[in-house]
C-alpha cells in the first residue's frame, strides 16, 4: 500500500514537473484524475474517562465489567449508566474467564492500519448468559469450532505494546 | 398512514469503478434519467433527499454539490446516512414528506463514489464501520470478518457448506449477466468461486460485494400528481425500520440477523402478511447480499424459509426465475455492485422497473401477482429495512 501509494505521488511529481499539474492518467482507462495535493491524517482522542477503572484493571490482571446495581444487568463494553434503571448505580465487577466458542473468522484481507500483523482470528464467546466477548483466539484456526471451550487472558499487544484480553483455547478434557 | 406514495421515474448510472466521472456528474446521470422518465424538470420536486456515505470521497456536504451542479441549489434538501441501507432511508424519508402532506413531489439520489479512495483505505473505513473501539481499534475486524463471524456459526450449527455460499454468487453473477448496468456483467462458475482467495475466511473474495462507484434516483409523488404524470405508478405498499446493536457481541448466537427478521415482521403487519411462506405474496425480492451468506440468512429473515433451511433454497435453484421466488435479479450487491449510498435506491429503480415489466430479457420476473420485496441492511444489521412495491394503489392507508 505505501509503496503503492508511493509510486502514485512520485508519478503526480513528475507530471507536476512535466505539465505543472499533478494529473495521473488511470492505468486501466486511460482517464484523468486529479491527484488530491491535501492529505489528511486522521487519530481520534476517544473519552475513557467513565471508564477509566477498566483500564486500570487491565494493569492489573483483570477484566471488568460494570454491573447496574438494582437490576444485576451486566454491561460489557462496560457503560457507566444503567438504561433500565437510570436512578441506579454501577459497580465495578470482574467477568468470568471461561467461554465457549460461539463463532470466528480469520482475518485474511486486513485493513491498512492493521496491515503489520500476520493473518489473526477474531473470535465471539459467551462467559454468561447474555454476556459474550470478542477478542483475537489464540493458536491455530483449523483447530478451533464453535462450542469449544475458551479462557479469557489478559496480554500485551504487540508490536504495539499495550494491554488487551485474547481468547485461549483450552483443551477439552477426554 | 398518511397519504399514498409512488415512484413516477427512475434513473440507474451505469455501477463500476467510475474514474471517468466526478461524484456530482455520476449523481447527474441518475437524476436527469430519473426526471426525464417522469417527464419533469427537476427545479419542479418540492424537495430532494440525498443518500450518500461519504468518507471515501472528497465532498463531505455532497448532497449541496449535487444540487449545485444540477442547476437546483435553493431547494430544500438534506443527506441521510443508515451505512449500505442509507439509499433505502432516503426513500424512507422522501415516503414519509409526501405522506405527510409537506411534500407531492420529491426527488431520491443516491450516490456513491468509493473509488476515489485506494481500495486498503476504504477496507479500512468500512471495518471501522461497526463499533469502532471495541471492535475495530482493538481487534482490527474488517466487514467481512463481521459477516464471516455469521458465516462460521450458522455453517457450523445447520451444516451448510461454502458451496452453498458460491451458489448465490453464481446465481447472482447470472442475472447480473443480464444486466448491463452491473458492475460485473458476466457469469462465474462455481469452482472459479470456490478457487477464489479468503479474505476472511469462510468468506472468499467472490462471496463479497465489490467495491463500487455509481448513482440511482428516483422520482416520488403523491397520489393526485402521480396520476397527472403516468398511467403506471409503483407504489410503496409498506416500509419496515429496525435496528441491532453495534457491537456483534452483544447479538446472541449469530444464527437469525435479528434486525431483518423485525424489519420484515413490521413491513408485513402493515399488510396483513404472514412471515412464514411471506413468498406467496411476491413476484420476486431482492435481498442484501453484500456477503453471500447475507443473502442466506435473509431467505430465513424475510420468511421465505424456515431457520437453518435457507441454504437450500439455493441449493435446489428455487430463487431463480421460476423457482419458489427469484432473488436479486438485477445481480444483486455482490454482482451488480454495491456503491453504498445508491444500493437502495438502485433497489427501488429494479422494482419499479420488473414491476413494471421492462428489464432486460432473460431477468425479468413473471409479473403475476404485483407486489414485490426489497431487503437492504446497514452495517450487519446495524439498520435494516423492508420496502414492498406494488403495482396496485395500496388498500390499507
Amino acid at each position: 500500500m505505501d509503496e503503492f501509494m508511493a509510486q502514485v505521488e512520485a508519478f503526480a511529481e513528475e507530471m507536476k514537473r512535466s505539465m505543472g499539474l499533478p494529473i495521473l492518467l488511470d492505468q486501466k482507462t486511460g482517464v484523468a484524475m486529479w491527484f488530491d495535493q491535501r492529505e489528511l491524517r486522521l487519530r481520534f482522542a476517544i473519552s475513557i474517562e467513565k471508564i477509566r477503572r477498566f483500564f486500570e484493571g487491565l494493569t492489573e490482571g483483570k477484566i471488568l465489567a460494570t454491573r447496574c446495581v438494582k437490576t444485576g444487568k451486566i454491561y460489557f463494553p462496560p457503560q457507566v449508566d444503567c438504561p433500565d434503571a437510570p436512578d441506579s448505580e454501577v459497580e465495578w465487577v470482574e467477568i468470568p474467564r471461561e467461554g465457549v466458542l460461539l463463532t470466528f473468522t480469520v482475518i485474511n484481507t486486513k485493513p491498512y492500519t492493521f496491515s503489520h500483523y500476520p493473518d489473526y482470528v477474531v473470535g465471539i464467546g459467551k462467559v454468561a448468559e447474555d454476556l459474550n466477548i470478542l477478542a483475537w483466539v489464540r493458536g491455530d484456526p483449523a483447530k478451533l469450532r464453535r462450542g469449544m471451550k475458551v479462557r479469557l487472558e489478559v496480554v500485551k499487544r504487540e508490536p504495539e505494546g499495550y494491554l488487551t484480553y485474547e481468547w485461549v483455547p483450552v483443551e477439552e478434557q477426554g | 398512514m398518511g397519504r399514498p406514495v409512488a415512484i413516477v421515474g427512475t434513473g440507474h448510472s451505469k455501477f463500476g469503478v467510475r474514474n471517468d466521472v466526478n461524484i456530482a456528474e455520476l449523481a447527474w446521470e441518475a437524476m436527469r434519467e430519473a426526471a426525464s422518465e417522469a417527464g419533469i424538470e427537476l427545479k419542479d420536486v418540492d424537495q430532494v433527499v440525498v443518500g450518500n456515505a461519504g468518507g471515501w470521497s472528497s465532498e463531505y456536504l455532497s448532497s449541496i454539490v449535487l444540487l449545485e451542479y444540477a442547476g437546483i441549489s435553493g431547494k430544500p434538501v438534506y443527506r441521510v446516512e443508515a451505512a449500505c441501507a442509507t439509499g433505502s432511508a432516503a426513500i424512507k424519508a422522501a415516503h414519509d414528506a409526501i405522506a405527510a402532506g409537506e411534500a407531492d413531489l420529491v426527488l431520491v439520489v443516491g450516490v456513491e463514489k468509493m473509488n476515489e479512495s485506494p481500495t486498503p483505505i476504504v477496507v479500512e473505513m468500512i471495518g471501522r464501520a461497526g463499533n469502532y473501539f471495541w471492535e475495530f481499534e482493538n481487534f482490527g475486524l474488517t466487514f467481512p470478518g463481521y459477516y464471516a463471524l455469521y458465516a462460521t456459526a450458522y455453517m457450523s450449527e445447520f451444516g451448510a457448506t461454502e458451496e452453498d455460499l458460491c451458489r448465490v454468487a453464481v446465481k447472482n453473477h447470472h442475472h447480473a449477466s443480464m444486466n448491463p448496468k452491473a458492475h460485473f456483467p458476466r457469469a462465474i462458475t462455481l469452482e472459479q468461486c470456490l478457487q477464489s482467495r479468503y479474505v476472511a475466511w469462510p468468506l472468499k473474495l467472490y462471496d463479497s460485494s465489490p467495491i463500487t462507484d455509481g448513482a440511482a434516483a428516483v422520482v416520488m409523488a403523491s397520489e393526485d400528481l402521480a396520476k397527472k404524470l403516468t398511467d403506471s405508478p409503483v407504489w410503496i405498499h409498506s416500509i419496515g425500520m429496525a435496528s441491532d446493536t453495534s457491537n456483534l457481541s452483544k447479538r446472541p448466537d449469530f444464527l437469525v440477523h435479528r434486525a431483518s427478521r423485525l424489519a420484515a415482521e413490521r413491513a408485513f403487519k402493515k399488510l396483513g402478511i404472514e412471515l412464514e411462506g411471506s413468498y406467496k405474496h411476491f413476484d420476486f425480492a431482492n435481498v442484501h447480499d453484500a456477503f453471500t451468506i447475507a443473502e442466506i440468512l435473509a431467505y430465513e429473515a424475510m420468511g421465505f424459509a424456515r431457520l437453518g433451511e435457507g441454504y437450500k433454497l439455493v441449493r435446489e435453484e428455487q430463487t431463480y426465475i421460476g423457482g419458489l421466488i427469484p432473488v436479486n435479479l438485477d445481480g444483486g450487491l455482490k454482482a451488480k455492485g454495491h456503491p453504498i449510498g445508491a444500493t437502495g435506491v438502485s433497489m427501488a429503480v429494479e422494482h419499479v422497473r420488473q414491476l413494471q415489466g421492462r428489464v432486460e430479457k432473460g431477468r425479468q420476473a413473471e409479473i403475476k401477482r404485483g407486489r414485490s420485496l426489497a431487503h437492504n441492511v446497514g452495517g450487519t444489521g446495524h439498520y435494516a429495512f423492508v420496502t414492498v412495491y406494488g403495482l396496485d394503489k395500496p388498500r390499507r392507508y
